[in-house]
This record gives C-alpha cells, sequence and structure tokens, in this order.
C-alpha cells in the first residue's frame, strides 16, 4: 500500500539497523545507570534515551515518518491531552492550599500559601 | 453486502478503514498508559522513599532486547508479505509469537520472585504500580499473541483468498505490537532503572 | 499486485440480490446482528429500560425524601430486611440508590441511548453508508455494554448490596467501605468504557471513510458533526477512567493503596495498608473524563434538536458554521476544564483560576450554539408537532441549566454551592429536560424511519406537556433549596438540619411531581407500541426532510439505500427561492 515491492525491499536493512540501534540504546540507558548519576540528572538521560528509542520505533517501524494527514491529526490531539493527563494533576497537587498533606512532597511548596 | 474501503484506500483520505480504525484504538491506548505514568509520577512525588535497585536490571534489559527483536521480526514478517515471500513470512511472524512467548516465561519468574519475597502489589505503593503497568502491559502482550497465533492458524487462510486485506491485518497487528514495545521501552528505565 | 477487490458501487448493482444470498436465521437478525440499524435499536431498547430503572430508583429516593422513616408504600415489604426492614428505608440502601441512579442514567442510559442507540441508527444513514466502517466490532460493543449492565444489575443481589459511594465514587470511602458492591461497579465500569471505546473507533472511521459522494465536511447534518466529536470525547477521555478503576479495584482486592493515605482510621482502628497513596489522584482522574462526559452526554441532543427544528422551521439552520466551529471547540475545551469540579479540595490560586478561566471560556460556544438554535426560529412559520415541541422545550432548559452553571464555575460562589442540591438542580437541568426531551424527540421524529409508521400526536401531546410541567416541579425547587443550603446525599433530604426546616416542604411538591412524571411517561409507553402496530403508516420522507436517511425507506433493508446515494448540497436547504418545493433535499440533482 504505502510502498510497492521495491520499496519494501530497500526498507528491509533499514528494519534491522533501527533494531541494532535500538539495542545499542539498551546497553547505553543500562551502562548509564551504572555510573549512579543524581537522581534528577538520571532521570533526564534516561528519558531522552527512551524517547529517542520510542521515536525510532514510531517513526520506521510504525512508518510514522510517512502517514496520512487523518492520523497525524488523531496522534496531534491525543499528544495535547497526554500533555495535558501528565502535568496538570501534578500541578493542581503541587499547589494546594491549606494544611500541605504529609504525603506529598512538603519541601516543594511554592512559599507564600 | 460489501462496505467500501476494507482493503482498498479511500481516495480523499488515503486510508483503509483498518488502518484508521488501528490508529485510533491506540490513540486511546496512549491515554489509558499515559495515565497510569501520570499515576506514577505523583505517586513517586509524594512518597516519602521511592526504592532503588529493588527491581532485577539483568531481566528487565534482557525483556527489552525481546521485545526490541520482536519488533524487527514482526516488521520483517509484513515485508515478506509484500515481496510475496510466504515461507519467510510465516518463519517472522512465528519467531515474533515466540519472543513474545518468552517475555512472558521471564515475566513470570520475575513476579514469582517478588511473591516469594512477600513483596506483593500491596507491600508498597511503588510494587502496587509496577505490578499494574507490567500486568497491564502483560495482558497486552496475550492479547497481541492471540492474535498472532490466529494468524498462524486458521486466519492464514484468507491469504490464499485475498491476499491484499491479509497483508493489511499483518501491517495492522504489526501497528498493535510495535506499541506495546514502545511503551515497554519506557516502562524499563521507569521502573527498572529510576 | 492487482487484486480483484469489489469497488465500492458495486454494492448498489447487486443490491437487490442481497436478501437471496444472507437469508440470515432469526438469531443473527435480531440478536447477534451486525446490521448498524438493528443493533441502534437494541441499544435504544436497552437503554431505555435502564432509563426506566434508574427512574424507578429516584423515584424510591423520592418517597424518603418527603417522608423520611416512613414505611414505602406498595414495594417496600418485598424490598427485604438488608434493604428496608419493614418497608422503612435503611440509610445504606438510600447511598446504594444514589449511587446507583446516577451511574446507571448516565452510563447505561442516556450515553447508549444518545450515541449507541441515534448514532447507530442515524448517522450512517445521513452520511450515505450501507453500515458502519466495523459491523463485527459494532455488534461487539453493544454485548460490551449489555455484559456490562447485567453486572451493575447483579450488583444489587447480595445482601450487602450496590456500590454506596455516589456515582464519582470518590475515593477512600468507595475503597474502605466494605461491601462487594464498589467491586461490581468497577468491573461494570471497566466493561462500559470498554464499549464506548469500541464504538467510537467505529463512528470515528465511519465518518471520515464511508461518507457518499459529494458529502463534504461542510455539509454533513449537524448530527454526524455532534457524533464525531463525541467521538473523540469517548475515545480520548474514557482510557484515564479505565486506568483509575483498574487501580481503584487494586485496591479493592489486591490490598494496594493508590489511592490510600498514609494513617486512615477507620471506627477507631487504623487501617492495615501500606499507605502514601493519593486520594486526590482519583478525582483527577474521574473529573478528566467525567467532565468530557457531560458534553457526550449533550452534544448528541443538539444534534438531535437542530435537526429538529430545521425540519419544522422550514428554514436552514442559523448559523450552521459557527455551529460546527463551536462543537469542535467545545470538545476540546471540555478537556481542560475538569477541575471546577474540585475547587473544595484545597486547590491553590494559581490552578483555580486556570480552571476558571478555561470554564468560562468553554460557556462561550454553548452560548453561541443556543444563540444560533434560537435564530434559527425567528420569523419561521413553525410547525408544531410533537418533536418539534420536545426539541422547542430543550431550548430553555439547556438554558437555565447551563445558566446556573456559571455560578458553579466560579470558585467564590461555587464555595457556597459544591454539594448542595443547587448542583444538583444545575445538571439535572442539562441532563433531564435538557437531553433526555431531546432524545424524546428524536425517538418521536425517527420512529417513522425505523418502523414505517408515526407515533400518535394527541398521546405525544399529552406527554409532552405534562411532562414539562412536572420535571420543573421537580428540579426548580432544588435552586431554593440548594441556595438554602441544603446538602445533597442526605438521606432524610436535611430534615435534621436547622438551616434546611424553611425548604423541606419542597421535598413533598418534588415528591408528587415526580409520581406524576412517571404517570405521563405511561403515555409515551402506550404509544410506542401501539405506534408499532396501528400507526400510520408513512413513505420515504412524511416530514419533508432534506437529509440522506430520507431517501433510503422506511425501514431502510440491510445495505440501506436501494441506489447509491449522491449529495448535492448542504443539509438544510429549506424554502430554496425560486425552487418548486419547500425542502430541497441533499439527494436530489440541481435542476437545469
Ligand atoms: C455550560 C456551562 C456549564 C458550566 C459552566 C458548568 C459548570 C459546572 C460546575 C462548576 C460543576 C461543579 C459544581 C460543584 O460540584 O460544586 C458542575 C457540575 C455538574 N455539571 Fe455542569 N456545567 C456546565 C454544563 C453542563 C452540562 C452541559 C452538563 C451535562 C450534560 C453538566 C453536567 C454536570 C454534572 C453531572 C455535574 C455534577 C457532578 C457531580 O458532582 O455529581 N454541566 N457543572
Ligand atoms: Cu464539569
Amino acid at each position: 500500500m504505502h510502498s510497492d515491492p521495491a520499496g519494501v525491499r530497500a526498507s528491509l536493512r533499514k528494519y534491522v539497523m533501527i533494531g541494532a540501534a535500538l539495542l545499542v540504546f539498551t546497553v547505553i540507558t543500562v551502562a548509564a545507570n551504572r555510573l549512579h548519576l543524581a537522581v534528577p540528572f538520571a532521570i533526564t538521560v534516561a528519558l531522552i534515551i527512551a524517547v529517542t528509542k520510542g521515536s525510532m520505533v514510531a517513526a520506521v517501524f510504525m512508518h510514522l515518518s510517512n502517514e496520512k494527514k487523518w492520523i497525524y491529526g488523531a496522534l496531534l490531539l491525543t499528544a495535547i491531552f497526554f500533555a495535558v493527563l501528565m502535568s496538570v494533576p501534578f500541578f493542581t497537587i503541587m499547589d494546594s492550599i491549606g494544611t500541605p498533606q504529609p504525603a506529598i512532597g512538603v519541601g516543594e511548596h511554592p512559599a507564600g500559601h | 453486502m460489501n462496505i467500501p474501503y476494507t482493503v482498498e484506500e479511500r481516495p480523499d483520505s488515503g486510508l483503509a478503514n483498518g488502518k484508521l480504525g488501528i490508529w485510533l484504538f491506540l490513540a486511546s491506548e496512549v491515554m489509558l498508559f499515559g495515565a497510569l505514568f501520570s499515576t506514577y509520577i505523583i505517586l513517586r512525588t509524594g512518597a516519602t522513599e521511592w526504592p532503588h535497585g529493588e527491581l532485577s536490571v539483568p531481566l528487565g534489559a534482557l525483556n527489552t532486547v525481546l521485545l526490541i527483536s520482536s519488533s524487527v521480526t514482526m516488521v520483517m514478517a509484513w515485508a515478506m508479505l509484500k515481496l510475496h515471500n510466504w515461507g519467510r513470512h510465516r518463519l517472522y511472524l512465528l519467531a515474533t509469537f515466540a519472543l513474545a512467548g518468552i517475555f512472558l516465561v521471564n515475566k513470570y519468574f520475575e513476579y514469582s520472585d517478588h511473591l516469594a519475597r512477600g513483596e506483593g502489589p500491596s507491600h508498597s505503593t511503588f510494587l502496587a504500580i509496577y505490578f499494574t503497568l507490567t500486568g497491564l502491559h502483560g495482558l497486552h502482550i496475550v492479547g497481541g499473541m492471540v492474535v498472532m497465533a490466529y494468524l498462524l492458524g486458521p486466519g492464514a487462510k484468507l491469504w490464499k483468498q485475498n491476499p491484499d486485506q491479509f497483508t493489511n491485518r499483518i501491517e495492522y497487528t504489526g501497528l498493535y505490537w510495535h506499541f506495546v514495545d514502545l511503551v515497554w521501552i519506557f516502562l524499563f528505565p521507569v521502573l527498572y532503572l529510576l | 499486485m492487482e487484486q480483484p477487490t469489489t469497488p465500492p458501487s458495486v454494492v448498489y448493482e447487486h443490491a437487490h440480490h442481497i436478501d437471496a444470498h444472507e437469508e440470515l436465521g432469526w438469531w443473527r437478525k435480531y440478536v447477534f446482528s451486525t446490521d448498524h440499524k438493528v443493533i441502534g435499536i437494541q441499544y435504544a431498547i436497552t437503554g431505555l429500560l435502564f432509563l426506566l430503572f434508574g427512574f424507578g430508583l429516584m423515584m424510591l429516593m423520592r418517597w424518603q425524601l418527603a417522608y423520611p422513616g416512613k414505611p414505602i408504600p406498595l414495594i417496600g415489604p418485598w424490598l427485604g430486611q438488608s434493604r428496608a426492614p419493614m418497608g422503612i428505608m435503611l440509610p445504606e440502601f438510600y447511598n446504594q440508590l444514589g449511587a446507583m441512579h446516577g451511574t446507571i442514567m448516565v452510563f447505561l442510559g442516556v450515553v447508549p441511548l444518545a450515541v449507541g442507540g441515534f448514532g447507530n441508527f442515524v448517522m450512517p444513514l445521513q452520511i450515505g453508508a450501507p453500515d458502519m466502517a466495523f459491523p463485527k466490532i459494532n455488534m461487539m460493543s453493544y454485548w460490551v455494554y449489555y455484559i456490562g449492565g447485567v453486572i451493575m444489575l447483579a450488583s444489587f443481589f447480595p445482601t450487602t448490596g450496590a456500590a454506596q459511594s455516589g456515582w464519582t465514587s470518590y475515593t477512600p470511602l468507595s475503597v474502605i467501605t466494605a461491601t462487594s458492591g464498589q467491586t461490581f461497579w468497577l468491573v461494570g465500569m471497566i466493561f462500559l468504557i470498554t464499549s464506548s471505546l469500541l464504538g467510537s473507533i467505529n463512528f470515528i472511521t465511519t465518518i471520515v471513510q464511508l461518507r457518499a459522494k459529494g458529502l463534504s465536511y461542510m455539509r454533513l447534518p449537524f448530527f454526524v458533526w455532534a457524533q464525531f466529536v463525541t467521538s473523540f470525547l469517548l475515545l480520548l477521555a474514557f482510557p484515564p477512567l479505565e486506568a483509575a478503576g483498574i487501580l481503584q479495584l487494586m485496591d479493592k482486592v489486591a490490598g494496594t493503596s493508590f489511592f490510600l493515605p498514609s494513617g486512615l482510621v477507620i471506627s477507631g482502628k487504623p487501617l492495615a495498608v501500606a499507605g502514601q497513596g493519593n486520594p486526590l489522584l482519583w478525582q483527577h482522574l474521574f473529573w478528566f473524563l467525567a467532565h468530557p462526559e457531560v458534553y457526550v452526554l449533550i452534544l448528541p441532543a443538539m444534534g438531535i434538536v437542530s435537526e429538529i427544528i430545521a425540519n419544522n422551521t422550514r428554514k436552514p439552520l442559523w448559523g450552521y458554521k459557527a455551529l460546527v466551529y463551536s462543537v469542535v471547540f467545545l470538545g476540546f475545551m471540555s478537556f481542560i476544564v475538569w477541575a471546577h469540579h474540585m475547587f473544595m479540595t484545597g486547590m491553590g490560586t494559581t490552578m483555580s483560576a486556570f480552571f476558571q478561566t478555561t470554564t468560562m471560556i468553554i460557556s462561550i460556544p454553548s452560548v453561541v450554539i443556543l444563540t444560533a438554535l434560537l435564530l434559527s426560529l425567528w420569523g419561521a412559520s413553525i410547525r408544531f408537532t410533537t418533536p418539534m415541541l420536545f426539541a422547542l422545550a430543550f431550548l430553555p432548559m439547556f438554558g437555565i441549566g447551563g445558566l446556573t452553571g456559571l455560578p458553579l464555575g466560579l470558585a467564590p460562589s461555587d464555595i457556597h454551592l459544591h454539594d448542595t442540591y443547587y448542583v444538583i438542580g444545575h445538571f439535572h437541568y442539562v441532563v433531564a429536560p435538557g437531553t433526555i426531551f431531546a432524545l424524546f424527540a428524536g425517538i418521536y421524529h425517527w420512529f417513522p424511519k425505523a418502523t414505517g409508521r408515526k407515533m400518535n400526536e394527541l398521546l405525544g401531546k399529552l406527554h409532552f406537556w405534562g411532562s414539562l410541567v412536572c420535571i420543573n416541579l421537580v428540579f426548580m425547587p432544588m435552586f431554593i433549596q440548594g441556595l438554602a443550603g441544603m446538602n445533597r446525599r442526605m438521606y432524610d433530604g436535611g430534615a435534621q438540619y436547622a438551616h434546611n426546616q424553611g425548604v423541606l416542604h419542597w421535598n413533598v411538591v418534588q415528591g408528587y411531581a415526580a409520581w406524576g412524571l412517571g404517570l405521563f411517561q405511561i403515555f409515551f409507553i402506550i404509544n410506542f407500541f401501539m405506534s408499532l402496530k396501528w400507526g400510520k403508516a408513512v413513505d420515504k420522507n412524511p416530514w419533508e426532510a432534506t437529509t440522506l436517511e430520507w431517501l433510503a425507506p422506511s425501514p431502510p433493508g440491510h445495505g440501506n439505500f436501494l441506489t447509491e446515494p449522491i449529495v448535492y448540497r448542504a443539509p438544510y436547504e429549506y424554502s430554496v427561492p425560486g425552487a418548486a418545493k419547500d425542502f430541497s433535499p441533499q439527494f436530489e440533482p440541481e435542476k437545469a
């Protein structure tokens, strides 16, 4: 459909290369973890690697690098609401008034409440 | 009665029905796992301490390798259909199925090890979210295996009657499978490493 | 490689062979059918039955509120020791009724009827499709819904009864209530959510892929637009609640503490759980769905009302484009207002300012839609048919519901009004005389398409006027009670509080109005069955309407249209100057 037999044949190598690159990145993540970096830094590194790997899977294996506009549109909408879902509960809980709940990182409260 | 565009693409959208359908399904899956990741963040920021090194990194890394490899074999299984190489297609699909099976066996050992040490989901919020996320992901693996088993077994007959439709089915299964792989790519660092 | 696939137009060339080819047995035709019209009717009937059941639960509650502690007449003795010993309702049972009334009305009644019923039956016809894009998945979504419904009903049977923590199931209360009802509720919800997800994928794909030739997006009937946006809400807002349901289920059955904070003490005993969970997280995930859900309840209703208003004013809708842009914007915004349900949870001023702002913004497109529909009436010679009466009543009723929402969306006034009967009044005005009236309008309007017969006008008008009076008598006093400070979810109706004494007598009025409302529904039930058999037989297009569903036979056969429908014009070309008739259907070619 989105690729004729010749195009598919040309992609075979690409699929294997991407697979290999994903494995290399896996080794890097584990190795980086061995270094015992400070937590915020470790999170950043691990997430950057995961996002890179994820984009490779999506772009190449799932052929997202070359898709139709409806699929991009649906995914863009999903991405926006995904971002909202990830961040806003977090912010709402961080930005609270009254007696801070013991279960919440008390130190992180902005001063002045 | 025939539904239009089950196999061929609609000219204005450039899509067959199934292609749009599976992507919409994946969009809803993004929101499902998104809510669970959001839960993870909130539980973690709210915890007085968050365990490190509680899970076995070698086992987790091994499972990552298995799933990545299965993603490669899955896309190859689709490509082989495009090249009309039925034999290779069967081989790759079977390999995908087998890798998924090994993943689950591995997971079983991990789970039973935790439970044997009395570290069930009720032990801490970390283990609770660990079991929930990996359990749900595991169910997705099982679901994928069921579909693959069907396409290896009775579903394979479709290739003779309508090869394009069969190829599409493999493609949609592949999209799902890569998504399951993608989720694991995030689960591994988030649960095992950080 | 070329494959001998059937081009879409062949569907119609062979149309007359179809029935000969696929003579289906009774079970495949009426029970496990893949035909969108049969599935739509299955959804509609199941939804109506659940609405009736939920209505019954409400009548029990209204008795208890009007006459707290008095034995329930007639059915009281049958309720059993665990619910109403000597016919007197126990508080636990009152809580079950409240939780299950809300759940059943929203998730098992209105949504299945509005989306599963009307969406399934009407939408493919209006876009000129032979069926849904995935007929088998369509069947599956009905049956998954059915199982969810059975689970919800089954939860009443254990002696400890059904869920009793409200339709919102707030944690930690829902988790620490030691009965099995909540577990049933969670499992049932997971089924219902799965069903909605399957349905929404099907709807979106159908609308994008199966529109007839010439039916561009800006020629879609507004009802189709409403269903389209609704499907996106279901698709993207429901999964977080599914996740939350799974988490709460883990808390219930696996002993986790996702929603349980440390240090909970129940009846003097510390709760033996790990703790460190977050009860507010449930509220976030719940309302992340449930605010979009209220638009799932209202958008299909707006769609139905628009169709009926255009048809009975014999005029094009005023501002079709504005309607379309508003409904899309409304859908989008509905994802970022949810925490206006949570102003009282100790949210900081920054976040509450954010959610107040988005809430005020979202009311703009609602007002645009209402205004466009009102202006559509201007200067029209209106046909006051039964469906039109219901559609007309929708406008002020939804207006009251929407306007009373504004003070709730502003934290300073919400702090006073939250958790009072004012809130109950607000949302019931939107959902009951709003959405449910629109749904009745839709039934009267499309009944001839589904059955080939019209419903009786006289019975319809009795049903309408009776319902309109009674329903306002039930809900209008709630604003008075709420402003006086009467709390919701009180099993004695708030009789124990001094500040409620001045408004308690309304409970009795509301009781009578509720029984009256029930009685007037009998006209509908009689009309429905009578018209099935004896209603006036009608042709394809009895209302002289313009959209595609009126091109198909009444009732349409499997595959819907006899010839391939082609669209030539916008959806509401009524009273076109110079045209021979006062309606120019979408399917009629321009005369040279
Ligand atoms: C047009 C603008 C609207 C605004 C500004 C608005 C605002 C609000 C607010 C702020 C609340 C929370 C009140 C509280 O708990 O203190 C609320 C509750 C509610 N609204 Fe609305 N609303 C609007 C429209 C609707 C519509 C269209 C529907 C349904 C079709 C709806 C259904 C509900 C429901 C069911 C609740 C109560 C939930 C519960 O606590 O059980 N609202 N509304
Ligand atoms: Cu809301």
